[in-house]
């Protein structure tokens, strides 16, 4: 008896929900941290927090052990020029990849400098970082001595677009040797470590919580944060957090755009939980948000067809060569050492293909060549980086079980066979809450790490930048006294949360969460334009006035989904009007106004923020780089900071 | 044949079934209710039984409860038909594909 239906089956009735309730029940908790959100940067930032002597508070939605994007696993450790077998300045590379408009250079900087260190740490803690049972002697990348694996991954330039084959010259490698700024690295291994020093530093972990507000100042909107409030997802308990310092690590909001958990299940390459929460708590507190116009189509899971790292996933194209249905090889880069770990063909061999395909040159399906490859490096791109990849494991594992073996058979791939549409618009790369050099928000008291401080969501980006907010929240909460929360505040987030569960009947999460993802689809992707942006904030008005009072809530899970909801629908008002503000089109941005269709013209290189005054949206802005001199900054707000880095000569 | 009693089921969830319990294997550790960061499993009421399925549709297919699963072989992997793998022999050139039950 597995299953819900067998229950009813066998005894007539559901099973009794298995956890006490404790709806409108309060704890409150007092720390000197509180970081909300317990993936790698939420992790990171504790076990920091905690070593720098703060008394220290860890919220999670799941359970720490494997939660967040980075749970599972992963396999590369990204932008990591301060490891000692990388000829490049940190500096170098943190300036590079700075370059790119709309970046977060401060991120970048943090990233470059101190994620060796945070590599390290996180050996010493327990992580595997090395092929220490020399199970891949001769692979290319390992280093013998040190038994560190380098990734092809930008060993030549920046970036998996079709110049990455191209190389990039550096000052500080003149020969043009390697770059080696990539390692991979054992990743499963690195979450139940992670919790387990939390735990040994004696951080307070709270799993299942969901943290739905933060607390400000006597309640006032953009005054200093002073705590949050959370919802138990088991239990309902509601609780109460005081804290002199803040770190919301939680990320975006992957499923904004669809739901569709029927015949695929909740596949939108992140889980669930991930609702776009901290942003929704931060900008209901005042904080000034960032790029929140971003939004895009994410090319590797199409929800509607097969997922990339789904059941059929598409473990096919990574180190491998692809081949056409007769063997035939494909101009598709292999993002190996030949192509300097290049993941999409140039525009020019993608044409070529189609028009091999419509002529009949390129025979479909593709597939992936793992026969093809030496043995050892077959084994390296299939047991280690695969295996080790996000949820990839049960992938090939279940592969394997099925008779697949790499050394015998070509893997399909699913480019092309299905077709172009429907197309998933999403919220990949999106905005997040501006940031200074200590990467605090606008609001005092409250910081932001990771993937939720408007950048990429990459595992060693999560893990530096969380050490580093960790690092400052703790010295921040040495300097200021607790401060006062407003009873009204509370009470009315307590009004707010519980009122699905008053109610009986209406609609539920799931209803809801459909009816925001196609009011985004309809005003809010590939055609915007004045007047679809506005039908789109009235589309989302009505949800909130008319379909939000009836959401109702079974039981406290269901509960937790709904408030997620609401979250999601207030963070579609935010990239709604974010992206009405900018009446401009942008290709960094995917932004296209079909009003506005000059591509990025000089006065609109800028940053724009939106947050609220009194409850209204205000529209702001910062310049390109507002983060001034990289080095300069990072070196006058770190002058205590004693890690590994050494200036390279 | 046995009559069993027909109840008035709704249409039930699909997937339903994300993973398989080995009853003879499973000790009911709750192991995998603890590591699924979206609850789609909660205790079963007989202690010491596996756990019960009740959130299939919100599986992001992690395979966290699989892979970390301390007596392995009590919990395996049952993917939704639509997302089974193809692939093909490189000698004989026979597609073949996961038909795992």
């Amino acid at each position: 008896m597995t299953r819900w239906h067998d229950f009813i089956e066998k005894d007539g009735k559901a099973p009794a929900w298995p956890y006490p309730i404790r709806y409108d029940q309060e704890q409150e908790i007092e720390t000197d941290v509180l970081v909300i959100g317990g993936g790698i940067a939420g992790c990171w930032a504790a076990i920091t927090a905690a070593r720098n002597g703060a008394k220290v508070a860890l919220v999670e939605k799941g359970d720490t052990i494997r939660s967040g994007a980075g749970g599972p696993g992963c396999d590369h450790w990204c932008n990591v020029p301060a490891n000692p077998l990388s000829p490049v300045d940190p500096d170098e590379w943190a300036a590079a990849m700075s370059e790119m408009p709309y970046c977060n250079g401060i991120g970048n900087q943090i990233q470059c400098r101190e994620d060796w260190d945070t590599l390290v740490e996180m050996e010493q803690i327990g992580g595997k970082i090395r092929d220490t049972e020399d199970e891949y002697l001769g692979a290319e990348g390992r280093d013998k001595k040190s038994k560190i694996m380098i990734s092809p991954r930008y060993t030549r330039n920046i970036g998996f677009g079709g110049d990455a084959a191209v190389r990039r010259p550096f000052k500080s490698n003149p020969e043009g040797k390697l770059n080696n700024c990539t390692i991979r690295i054992w990743g499963s291994t690195f979450k139940p470590a992670l919790k387990k020093e939390c735990k040994r530093l004696g951080v307070k972990i709270f799993d299942r919580v969901m943290v739905t507000s933060l607390l400000t100042e006597k309640g006032v909107q953009g005054a200093r944060v002073v705590g949050a409030t959370g919802l138990n997802g088991r239990t309902g308990e509601f609780m109460i957090f005081k804290s002199k310092a803040s770190i919301v690590a939680t990320a975006g909001d992957w499923s904004l755009y669809l739901l569709n958990t029927e015949l695929a299940g909740y596949n939108t390459f992140r889980s669930r939980t991930i609702t776009g929460d901290g942003n929704a708590m931060a900008f209901r507190a005042g904080a000034e948000l960032t790029l929140m116009e971003r939004t895009g189509v994410m090319m590797l899971a199409t929800g509607f067809k097969h997922t990339w790292y789904g059941g059929a996933g598409d473990a096919s194209y990574e180190n491998v060569q692809l081949v056409d249905a007769n063997g035939k090889k494909l101009p598709w880069p292999t993002q190996g050492w030949a192509d300097g770990g290049a993941m999409r063909p140039t525009q020019k061999d993608m044409e070529k293909i189609i028009k091999g395909i419509h002529s009949g040159d390129y025979a479909l399906p593709f597939y992936g060549d793992f026969p093809g490859m030496k043995d050892v490096e077959r084994r390296a791109t299939w047991d280690l980086m695969l295996k080790e990849e996000s949820t990839c494991k049960i992938i090939t594992d279940s592969y394997e079980k099925a008779g697949y073996d790499p050394a015998k058979h070509l893997l399909q791939n699913y480019s092309f066979i299905e077709g172009n549409s429907p197309q998933q618009w999403r919220t990949a790369g999106g905005g997040g809450p501006l940031v200074d050099w200590n990467l605090m928000t606008t609001l005092d008291g409250l910081y932001v790490a990771g993937e939720n401080m408007f950048a990429a969501g990459d595992h060693s980006y999560a893990a530096a930048t969380g050490r580093y907010a960790g690092r400052k929240a703790a010295g921040y909460s040495k300097q200021v006294a607790q401060g006062k929360a407003a009873r009204e505040q509370i009470t009315a987030e307590k009004k707010r949360i519980y009122a699905p569960i008053k109610r009986t009947a209406g609609i539920d999460w799931k209803e809801l969460h459909a009816g925001i993802a196609r009011a985004m689809q309809y005003f809010c992707s590939e055609y915007k334009t004045e007047l679809l942006l506005n039908m789109g904030l009235d589309a989302l008005k009505e949800i909130e006035e008319v379909h939000v009072p009836r959401l109702y809530a079974l039981d406290p899970h269901k509960l937790m989904r709904s408030i997620e909801d609401l979250n999601l629908l207030t963070h579609g008002q935010i990239i709604i009007n974010a992206a009405l503000a900018r009446k401009a089109s942008s290709m960094m941005l995917n932004h296209f106004r079909i009003d506005f269709p000059q591509l990025d013209p000089a006065e609109w290189h800028k940053y724009l923020t939106i947050k609220l005054a009194n409850n209204k949206v205000k529209i702001g802005s910062r310049p390109q780089k507002y983060w001034g001199d990289m080095v300069k900054n990072y070196e006058k707000y770190n002058k205590d900071y004693t890690g590994v880095y050494k200036r390279k000569k | 044949m046995t009559q069993k009693k027909t109840y008035a089921l709704p249409n039930i969830t699909t997937p339903n079934t994300n993973v398989k319990f080995n009853p003879a294997r499973c000790n009911g550790c709750n192991h995998c209710v603890e590591v699924c960061q979206c609850d789609v499993y909660i205790p079963n009421p007989v202690k010491g039984q596996p756990p019960v399925i009740l959130h299939p549709d919100e599986c992001w297919y992690c395979g966290c409860c699989v892979n970390d699963c301390p007596r392995p072989g009590s919990i395996a992997f049952n993917w939704p038909v639509q997302q089974r793998a193809y692939w093909k022999d490189k000698k004989t050139g026979k597609v073949l594909r996961d038909s795992q039950a």
